[in-house]
């Protein structure tokens, strides 16, 4: 077992979350090494080539983003960040330039363990190229080789925007999408500042799919961020 | 006994004097009868003396005029180097006052305190200088002539026949700490002038070989000693003063000095200042401008302000007064202001036409029984010239404008003579129509008519002239013989007399109305102008809107561009931060600006201080406070240094003062009820934190030790249970800690709203996601309008302002109770509903619910720190919004809160 078991690297200057992270994450099956700066934590992911990679964005030594940024430049692995209340514009930076999903401080274990399984399926899913062709999540099902859609099983009609929207969210189920990211594969580059189209767009399609608009179960509101599809 | 007890008001001015003379520095003056009596020996001897007792002693400036002792006197002693001015092609050394007042000696000395400084110093006479040399402290050495004695001056000249123009007035003299006579008789001086040793200026030795006769000598030697002997009466006074000894306790008398625009008025003020020395009262000069006074030339009117401004720099106060007749308004202020004496001058009607007509000096004598009235008759007086110039005030008027004014007064004479001709022709015609068929008495009539309508449009020349056509005409024409001037019948000259005498009345009764009633206009138009700037001011929020209002109505009143100038916190004057109105005067001069803003005095053109630039600088004070300078450029000299203009000012001024004074003393309360908020805000955040962050941490740090000594006592379901506690608790002081952030950055208004378009739908989606836990056990209905309705705000913020009110909704209704959100899109904003069914809010706590830290039942287990709503109101109010609570009908509370639409909401084209 403890040949396949994922590899952490968490890059995160507290020492008590350090710690805490550490005793969890390996009581869950993870083996997990930490380190307290984005220059020692840029070599660990070089030298180990982790799983996953667990990403303060405040960091002593170089803004959480750069260290983004470096990675991504010769590595894909999941990135998931840990950053403060009340810092959306920062989040949104750091999935933009291809960070995976994120963590607002305090967070809770269980909430961690949900993100870090999704990324690494994703991972895992990105590795094979190989993609579901049926996703399925509370009573909703989407058949993406048939481009069909139904609920209950019963067939429901989107609009091809609509669908558009729905099958980003599907591919990327459970990971938080930003606006941007959203606008600019089902839009187009070029709309990249008409939010309110998404959001409304958005709408139609909770009106459409959800039992309850007000109180989605599927399609959810990261507020200030984005959406993310319910696995 | 109570008449042996120094009056306290009298005392406390002593005091005060005695101390404002102790900082002050000492004025010691070498005081002589003529050049040449050795008053620069004396002082320069006096210099040596304090010298060799260690005191720091140095000459201002000296003038030894080439005499070997002097000198020799000089020599040893520190000099000042002289201030050297190019005037006109030649270099003029003047005291360096500004050299004098970084250096700071202990004793200075300057010589010829009647000096006059050449143009570019900052004052225009050396006893300013002084002045200012005392005020900082600096012990003066100077020395002064008899004759260049303000009051003395005009005397000196009859007696010599020689006017010098350099004068310093009295008070300086009377104020000097010590006097020092140095007499020589007048032979030895006759003596010394001959062996060459008194210094005359070339130019005008032969007039003063006039000078130094025996005679003269003699008489300006009784004057300097008599003067001197008024000084040391003085003083005995003072000391009678200080020690009680009041038998001889006189009246204060009160003088006042009456001036017309004649030659007499400059003596007049000279009189009446030796009579208020001698008496020790206090003097008024007052101008009476009747309508006959007001249609003087203006050259005239403009050499009766040099002669107030004159009196006021003797001491006097000055005053204008407006009234029909010089008497009666004579007499009504010496009643008002319990004047027992009245200097005037002699009448000037002689003969015939004082028994005629009067004359003032008759009506006061008459009415005004128990006033003194000291009358002063015209002299020979040697050179009016000099005179003018000695009044060196106002030189630059008359002004520009006024030639123009002149010239269309005249051509509107003109006019009236030519209207007049026109009417008298006119009633001629009427008369030749009527002619035969009426009654010769009626005729006339006619002519009267056409007079008295001449006199009330066209005043008394025109009139007359109508009179003496009419008549001319009537005779001519009318009257047998006709066709000639030969009047047969002498009844007739009495007609011409009466439309005579009826055109001069009539005209001069309305010239008198119309000028009364301009002189009203006058008075109304400044009373307005005070009254609406006062209005204004006491409305201004801010002292930029204060400055505003002043520069806008002193521009309007006085019509001169003017600027309102502050001290920074270093008290150094800076021109303001607001932009400039058009009304503003640019380019004061910030060095004169600070004069004025360090001594409280006023400075720039037209005064003692800095004449040369051009505008006029004055402080504005409230109480002792000079809080900043006002600049005003006199374009409209008439406008700013008419006496009434001046006062108008002065009050203006003192509105000015009194607002800026109002508005930072409000400033200053608001800061003060800020600091105490705050303060009270601290309080209550401690107590809140105290309370709200100790007792979850109780909880966290007890049952975290439990499970960390756990030596395998408890089981797995207690360990849980404990666990759960610890993340329950954990979260209630993370929401807390949220809380109180939030609000830290709300109110540090750091905030940058992310406005977008949002779907209500989706905000409300995403609190309820938020408070699943929250609201598990609680029916919640949504009542939305069809549609995809949408809001215009911050996402984060407004979904922060349903959690805090659903929150406080779950915290104070009973478990399970229904709670409800209902939105209302209105055209212009949309209308949120948070309603709940408990007992609703204790009456009379709907406001307070907002503040912070505000809570309905205290320190309960349930109970937050009561930051929540107040976060709740402080979004809501920086999106533009407004919030309330009220009980509703069907029981329960809600709390409404509405965002502004500022905008359509956007839509997008179906594709379908």
């Amino acid at each position: 077992m403890a040949k396949t078991d994922p590899m952490i690297i968490v890059i995160e200057d507290d020492p008590s979350i350090r710690r805490f992270l550490r005793t969890s994450l390996s009581t869950h099956g993870f083996n997990v090494f930490d380190t307290d700066t984005g220059k020692q934590g840029i070599i660990e992911l070089g030298v180990r080539k982790p799983d996953l990679l667990i990403l303060d964005l405040g960091l002593p030594d170089m803004d959480g983003v750069d260290v983004i940024k470096a990675i991504r430049a010769w590595s894909a692995v999941p990135i998931i960040i840990l950053s403060a209340r009340n810092s959306e514009q920062q989040k949104i930076e750091a999935l933009d330039i291809g960070a995976d999903d994120y963590l607002t401080k305090p967070f809770g274990f269980g909430e961690l363990l949900a993100r870090i399984r999704v990324a690494l399926r994703h991972s895992v899913r990105s590795q094979d190229h190989s993609q579901n062709d049926v996703f399925i999540t509370e009573n909703l099902r989407v058949d993406l080789i048939n481009r069909v859609v139904s609920l209950d099983n019963q067939e429901i009609r989107l609009t091809p925007i609509q669908y558009r929207l729905l099958t980003m969210l599907v591919k990327n189920a459970g990971k938080v999408l930003t606006h941007q990211q959203i606008l600019n594969e089902v839009w187009g580059p070029s709309f990249k500042e008409n939010a309110h189209y998404l959001r409304i767009y958005m709408s139609q399609l909770r009106q459409k799919i959800e039992a309850n608009p007000t109180q989605p179960k599927i399609l959810l509101t990261e507020s200030g961020v984005g959406y993310r599809l319910k696995v | 006994m109570n008449a042996e007890r120094p009056d306290p008001d009298q005392l406390l001015a002593r005091v005060e004097r005695d101390q404002a003379k102790a900082k002050r520095g000492r004025l010691k003056i070498f005081f002589g009868a003529a050049a040449g009596v050795g008053k620069t020996f004396a002082m320069l001897l006096a210099a040596r003396e304090r010298r060799n007792e260690n005191l720091d002693v140095m000459i201002g400036i000296v003038e030894t005029h080439g005499r070997k002792e002097t000198a020799a006197l000089v020599e040893g002693l520190e000099i000042l180097p002289p201030r050297k001015i190019d005037y006109k092609g030649t270099v003029l050394h003047e005291f360096d006052l500004d050299a004098a007042l970084k250096r700071r000696p202990a004793i200075i000395l300057v010589d010829e305190l009647a000096h006059s400084n050449a143009p570019g110093c900052r004052h225009p006479k050396r006893w300013q200088d002084i002045h200012e040399l005392l005020d900082a402290g600096i012990d003066v050495y100077t020395a002064l002539n008899v004759q260049h004695l303000e009051s003395l001056n005009d005397d000196i000249g009859q007696i010599s026949g020689i006017r010098v123009w350099e004068t310093v007035p009295d008070t300086v003299f009377e104020q000097a700490d010590e006097v020092e006579l140095v007499d020589l008789p007048p032979d030895e001086l006759l003596l010394r002038l001959k062996e060459g040793k008194v210094y005359l200026p070339q130019q005008a030795k032969e007039a003063v070989n006039h000078f130094f006769r025996k005679g003269n000598l003699i008489a300006l030697r009784e004057l300097s000693l008599r003067q001197t002997a008024n000084r040391v009466d003085a003083q005995m006074l003072d000391y009678r003063e200080d020690n009680a000894i009041r038998e001889v306790w006189q009246v204060s008398d009160r003088i006042l000095v009456c001036i017309g625009a004649n030659d007499l008025a400059e003596r007049l003020v000279r009189a009446g200042k030796r009579l208020a020395n001698s008496l020790h009262a206090e003097w008024i000069v007052a101008y009476v401008e009747t309508p006959e006074l007001e249609r003087m030339p203006a050259i005239k009117r403009d050499g009766i302000l040099r002669i107030l401004r004159l009196a006021e720099q003797l001491g006097a106060e000055t005053v204008t007064l407006s009234a029909p007749e010089m008497s009666e308004a004579l007499i009504d202020f010496s009643r008002e202001r319990n004047i027992n004496k009245i200097v005037i001058g002699k009448p000037s009607r002689r003969g015939w036409r004082r028994w005629l007509m009067g004359s003032v000096v008759d009506v006061l004598i008459s009415h005004a029984h128990n006033i003194n009235i000291y009358l002063l008759g015209s002299p020979q007086l040697p050179d009016r010239n000099d005179l003018q110039s000695e009044l060196s005030l106002f030189k630059k008027s008359p002004l520009p404008g006024l030639k123009q004014r002149i010239q269309s007064k005249t051509k509107k004479r003109y006019s009236g003579y030519f209207w007049a001709t026109a009417v008298t022709v006119l009633s001629t015609a009427v008369d030749h129509l009527i002619f035969g068929h009426l009654e010769l008495a009626n005729l006339v009539m006619v002519y009267l008519l056409g007079v008295v309508f001449v006199a009330t449009r066209f005043g008394r020349g025109p009139s007359v002239l109508a009179s003496v056509l009419g008549v001319g005409f009537f005779d001519f024409l009318f009257v047998e013989p006709y066709y000639s001037f030969s009047v047969s019948h002498s009844q007739y000259l009495i007609t011409l007399l009466a439309m005579l005498i009826v055109g001069i009345v009539v005209s001069n009764l309305m010239i008198n109305v119309r000028s009364q009633a301009k002189v009203a206009s006058h008075r109304e138009r400044r009373a307005a102008a005070l009254y609406s700037m006062s209005k204004e001011l006491s409305s201004s929020q801010s002292e930029e809107d204060a400055v505003g209002i002043a520069v806008k109505h002193l521009h309007a009143e006085f019509s001169s561009p003017n600027v309102v100038l502050f001290p920074n916190n270093n008290d150094r004057i800076v021109f303001p931060n607001q932009p400039a109105l058009a009304q503003s005067f640019r380019g004061a001069d910030l060095s004169v600006a600070q004069w004025v803003f360090d001594h409280n005095e006023i400075a720039g053109q037209g005064t003692n201080t800095l004449p040369g630039s051009e505008a006029i600088y004055f402080p504005i004070h409230n109480e002792d406070k000079v809080l900043g300078v006002l600049a005003l450029l006199p374009i409209n000299l008439r406008r700013v240094f008419l006496p009434e203009q001046q006062k108008l000012l002065d009050t203006f001024l003192g509105q000015i003062g009194q607002a800026v004074a109002r508005i930072r003393f409000s400033e200053q309360i608001r800061s003060t009820q800020m600091q105490m908020e705050a303060e009270r805000l601290r309080n209550s955040l401690l107590s809140a934190i105290s309370h709200d962050l100790r007792t979850p941490l109780a909880t966290i740090i007890g049952s975290a030790s439990a499970i960390a000594q756990d030596n395998g006592e408890l089981n797995a379901l207690d360990r849980l249970a404990l666990g759960q506690g610890i993340v329950d608790e954990a979260e209630r002081m993370a929401n807390l800690v949220n809380n109180i952030l939030d609000m830290a950055r709300l109110e540090a208004g750091v905030l940058e709203l992310n406005k977008q378009w949002y779907p209500l739908e989706e905000i409300i989606g995403t609190v309820l996601t938020t408070l699943q836990k929250q609201l598990s056990n609680r029916p919640i209905k949504v009542k939305l309008p069809k549609g995809i309705p949408m809001i215009w705000g911050d996402s984060v913020m407004i979904e922060q302002v349903l959690i805090n009110l659903l929150e406080n909704a779950v915290r104070y209704t009973p478990q399970g109770s229904e709670l409800e959100i209902i939105a209302e899109i209105h055209p212009s904003s949309a209308e949120i509903t948070v309603a709940d069914h408990g007992q609703g809010i204790p009456k009379g706590q709907e406001q307070q619910l907002f503040e912070k830290f505000y809570q309905t039942r205290h320190e309960t287990a349930q109970s937050g720190v009561g930051l929540g709503l107040a976060i709740c109101r402080a979004i809501v109010e920086i999106h533009g919004g407004n919030i309330y609570a009220r009980n509703r009908a069907e029981g329960g509370a809600e709390f409404v809160f509405s965002l502004p639409l500022e905008q359509a909401p956007p839509t997008v084209e179906p594709e379908e």
